[in-house]
């Protein structure tokens, strides 16, 4: 038995995969070089839609829709009003001297994240899970963790919102007060001496 | 689809932000570049949790389902944690943003670097 309908290694779900990462990372690099920012936000807003894209693929519905609706939904707009509101005509999206010394940095961290990523021995759920085939690792999951696994993955809104409520409500309740802090920030900055 | 391209994924948009966050003198871009950084991480917490079995879980095998339950969501909790102060943030990013564009008549990050004119 497996976690999903066992689809999830079907070549469909590669391609979907690929697709909307592939679209996600060049519109990530169209908004740092663009130069019209204008068409910049718009590409931050098909990049914010592609991760939303990966969430559903990772089974993480819930998260997929509440990224939609604040990433592409508020910070997207609120990204959209600012850049109306500053315009810079002349000169939009211009580079600073550590232009280079960044993109290296940047290429760095990629190869060295990759190398480690391969290179580490990961326990994966669905390695764990006996099946008829060879077990790959030491640990081996019993049926009932499995199917409770299967079955907390089924639907994740309750569970979610157990989790906040009960096991990390002391990091809930200081999100609240962050949101205050931020809201009094705003109003205090843009309110007329 | 697997976990290592799910996560080099996540690696590159996070390193294509940080790009953006150190190169670009508009402060709006800086602003999305970071908005980039917050979402690669998100996908890599969300990866995370859904492939790998927790050490939770590793210990002690017999776990029930309450357990299991807070062991392999927490990467989706942090995660809306993430986005919550993501929001926050990039408002009031852009509420400075803003500010500093009706005083000093600029949104360059280059431009203001000194505390009084």
């Amino acid at each position: 038995m497996t976690l999903g309908t066992g689809t999830e290694s079907a070549l469909i779900i590669d391609i979907a995969f690929w697709v909307i990462a592939v679209s996600s990372i060049v519109a990530a690099f169209a908004v740092v070089q663009l130069r019209d920012l204008f068409r910049a936000a718009l590409f931050l807003a098909v990049s914010f839609l592609g991760v939303a894209g990966i969430f559903i693929l990772m089974r993480a519905e819930f998260l997929a829709i509440v990224q939609v609706l604040i990433y592409v939904g508020a910070i997207s707009v609120l990204v959209l009003f600012a850049i109306l509101m500053t315009r810079d005509i002349e000169q939009g999206n211009p580079s600073n001297r550590l232009r280079i010394p960044a993109g290296v940095l940047s290429v760095l961290f990629v190869l060295v994240t990759a190398f480690v990523l391969v290179n580490t021995e990961w326990t994966l759920i669905d390695d764990a899970i006996p099946t008829m085939e060879s077990v790959q690792t030491e640990l081996v999951l019993s049926t009932e963790t499995v199917e409770e696994v299967a079955e907390v993955y089924s639907n994740t809104v309750p569970k979610i919102a157990t989790l906040l409520l009960q096991d990390f409500v002391i990091a809930f309740e200081a999100a609240s007060v962050l949101l205050l802090a931020a809201i009094i920030g705003a109003l205090a900055l843009v309110r007329n001496r | 689809m697997s976990l290592e391209n799910s996560l080099i994924v996540g690696a590159v948009i996070f390193a294509i932000g940080l790009y953006g966050a150190l190169s670009k003198r508009n402060a709006i871009t800086v602003l999305m570049s970071i908005e980039l950084m917050f979402n690669a991480v998100n996908i890599s917490v969300v990866t995370l949790s859904r492939y790998i079995v927790p050490a939770g879980l590793v210990q002690n095998p017999g776990a029930t389902a309450d357990e299991i339950l807070r062991l392999l969501l927490t990467g989706q909790v942090f995660a809306v944690f993430i986005i919550t102060v993501a929001a926050a943030e990039v408002a009031l990013g852009i509420a400075i943003v803003i500010t500093i564009y009706r005083s000093r008549d600029t949104v360059f990050v280059t431009d203001v670097n000194q505390m009084r004119r």
